[in-house]
């Protein structure tokens, strides 16, 4: 499936459904296996407020491996997608609660500093030529601590800003379907995706975003300011990492200055077993969606089945194995 | 052909062989939720759960996430654990206010809700199994008068100031010397997050500042391991050091005298005593609101005994 060639602009429509169809099909036959599976083991798992709760336990994984996607993209890797979620969602906390301020201006804020740390780390990366595992990682650290400096190691509730725990744990379709109380988290995450989809099979940056994982030396050559791209990418990660950040305060209707050290990891896996490659230059949105739906069909479905939990971790860390050796199997042979 | 398909057809195939006992539907069913999994207490907690559901021919589950602060990740195991409609549900919240939506879900849906550990700060749960961390600090400030022979300065390293039991086992030991033995000064509380190392460091300083300190208490296993480290890296002696918690290092410890003792919490009784109010929830049968599962104090000499020894873990 694909290749290099994906640095084609091709419509959005194409990059969704038809770019590497074959690979997405078999992604997502995995994915209806489990469902299948499941569902034949324990008949408590095929409920409607079943299926909400894993797309709820989707929604803020899936908008951090749609960020860290973008970067993976590029050939490099965003540790600190985790921990800067955490300082986003402390950031909207400092805002609304301590500040009072609008629930509008936190939502943007939050997403204003995810995009500024996006654009620190984008900077050591591009500029300060650090490799971006050392420099996501610094980040990493320097975010964990700060989000704990500037809550003053306490959880920020959000009790004072009304409709805020609803961003996340309302339900904007459950309204008009009450049989159907999807949370807008799940529509927040669709939404992203849907424009980060769109914005890498659509625009001039989706197209270098490609370019740079595939050759990055020969699209400098080329007389394209790479670095300046780069950041632009970076930044964006971080702007959705941000989002990432008021899903979850807003599902905990707090934010938790302690959380996000291993979100990163997990974010990475969902990227991974959506085909996406981390040498660069190679993967899909789509991809990373239905990478994150099979952790969290997985994780719900090991735990209705009353698996014990030891082994859940066991089975989750073979599934990623398994899931890239397969592709990489299918690939060599379609070539 | 290796397909992806194949591949995690086999594995779900597989998980369902694993739990032969999911289909046993007419046992009752009641999920533990908890703080953590990993650490011994934890297991221990468990262990205690298993033998009371053992005792009541119910089947339990209990999960707990890898650190106190995966806060949603706890959401997601109460989600999953509520899915399997079950009898009744025993939770030790890391955020309260986060998990009260699942749990009015619970309470909506007639499912018995009995809190564990450091409880659920809401009136949703029927009762609540748990430690009387106050009275067991008290406990402790009695065993230090004992020892230092009821005058003199001692200090406190505790593990936290804003988790409840962080404030309850400073209160109880604070208050007690207060009340109780107006001889003894309390020189400093400071505070060294539950870590071996800041603890230590904490204390150098307290020793450093307070050369005629007679005892210290620690108030968890970190902060009492740290003392230690603390009091042996500056040479001192004749410190009377009384900890809190188990855990290898604090156990060996007290066997070789560097520790005078510890206070003990009941983990076993934790589980144990949740189960059997879940179970009797279910029955409907009346179920006090706050089930004080114990704690003592052991030292070298009752170490091994098995009222202890059962309680303690490595």
């Amino acid at each position: 499936m694909s290749t290099a060639q994906e640095t084609k602009p091709v419509n959005l429509l194409s990059r969704l459904i038809d770019t590497g169809a074959h690979q997405k099909l078999l992604a997502f036959a995995s994915l209806v296996a489990l469902l299948i599976g499941f569902s034949i083991a324990s008949p408590n798992f095929m409920q409607t407020s079943n299926m909400i709760a894993i797309l709820q336990a989707t929604s803020v994984n899936g908008v951090l491996a749609v960020a860290v996607t973008l970067v993976i993209i590029t050939g490099g890797i965003d540790l600190s997608v985790g921990t800067l979620m955490t300082f986003c969602a402390v950031i909207a906390g400092v805002v609304l609660t301590y500040a009072g301020l609008p629930l509008l201006l936190g939502v943007v804020a939050a997403i204003a500093a995810g995009a500024f740390c996006g654009l620190c780390s984008g900077t050591f990366v591009a500029k300060m030529k650090i490799p971006p595992f050392i420099a996501t990682l610094g980040m990493m650290l320097i975010l964990k601590g700060l989000s704990l400096v500037i809550s003053g190691t306490r959880p920020i509730y959000f009790n004072d800003t009304p409709g805020f725990d609803q961003i996340s744990r309302g339900s904007l379709i459950g309204e008009i379907f009450p049989a159907l109380p999807i949370p807008n988290g799940v529509l927040i995450l669709f939404v992203v995706a849907l424009s980060v989809a769109y914005i890498l099979g659509r625009t001039v940056l989706g197209r270098y975003t490609f370019a740079l994982g595939s050759n990055e030396e020969a699209v400098r050559l080329s007389g394209v300011n790479t670095d300046a791209w780069k950041m632009a990418i970076y930044a964006l990660a971080g702007g959705i990492c941000g989002i990432a950040g008021i899903l979850i305060a807003s599902r905990l209707n707090s934010a938790q200055p302690a959380l996000g050290l291993g979100y990163e990891l997990e974010a990475i896996a969902a990227v991974v077993i959506g085909g996406t490659s981390l040498s660069g230059g190679r993967g899909t949105i789509l991809g990373t969606l239905i990478g994150a739906l099979i952790m969290a069909v997985l994780t719900n479905g090991l735990r209705v089945l009353s698996v014990a939990q030891e082994w859940q971790t066991v089975v989750t860390g073979a599934i990623i194995i398994l899931a890239v050796y397969a592709d990489m199997v299918r690939r060599k042979q379609a070539k | 052909m290796f397909s992806r398909r194949f591949i995690l057809g086999a594995i779900s195939a597989l998980a369902m062989t694993v739990p032969s006992t999911a289909t046993f539907a007419d046992e009752m069913y009641i999920p533990l939720v908890s703080k953590g999994f990993q650490h011994q207490f934890w297991q221990a907690v468990k262990l205690g759960a298993e033998k009371a559901a053992d005792e009541e021919g119910v089947r339990i589950t209990f999960e707990g996430p890898d650190n106190e602060t995966m806060v949603d990740r706890q959401i997601d195991m109460l989600a999953a654990a509520l899915a399997n409609k079950p009898a009744a549900l025993g939770f030790a919240a890391l955020d309260s206010q986060a998990a009260i939506p699942l749990l009015r879900q619970a309470q909506e849906a007639g499912i018995p809700v009995v809190a564990f550990d450091s409880g659920v700060d809401s009136d949703i749960p029927i009762a609540t199994a748990t430690t009387d961390n106050v009275a067991a600090a008290g406990l402790a400030a009695d065993k230090m008068a004992e020892k230092i022979g009821g005058k003199g300065q001692v200090a406190v390293v505790a593990h936290d100031q804003t988790s409840r039991t962080g404030i309850d086992r400073r209160d109880g030991f604070v208050n007690r010397i207060a009340e109780k033995y107006p001889g003894i000064e309390i020189v400093t509380v400071q505070y060294g997050q539950g870590d071996h190392l800041k603890s230590t460091e904490v204390t150098k300083a307290i020793l450093t500042a307070n050369p005629d300190l007679k005892g210290i208490f620690g108030t968890n296993e970190g902060s009492a391991i740290g003392v230690v480290n603390g009091v042996q890296e500056l040479g001192k002696k004749d410190l009377v050091i009384i900890g809190y918690d188990s855990g290898k290092a604090q156990k060996e410890a007290i066997k070789s005298g560097l520790m005078a003792g510890a206070i003990t919490q009941n983990p076993v009784g934790i589980g144990y005593e949740t189960v059997k109010a879940a179970v009797a929830a279910t029955k409907g049968q009346e179920v006090p609101t706050l089930i004080d599962t114990g704690f003592f104090y052991y030292d070298a000499s009752n170490i091994d005994d098995p009222e202890i020894a059962a309680v303690l873990y490595d």
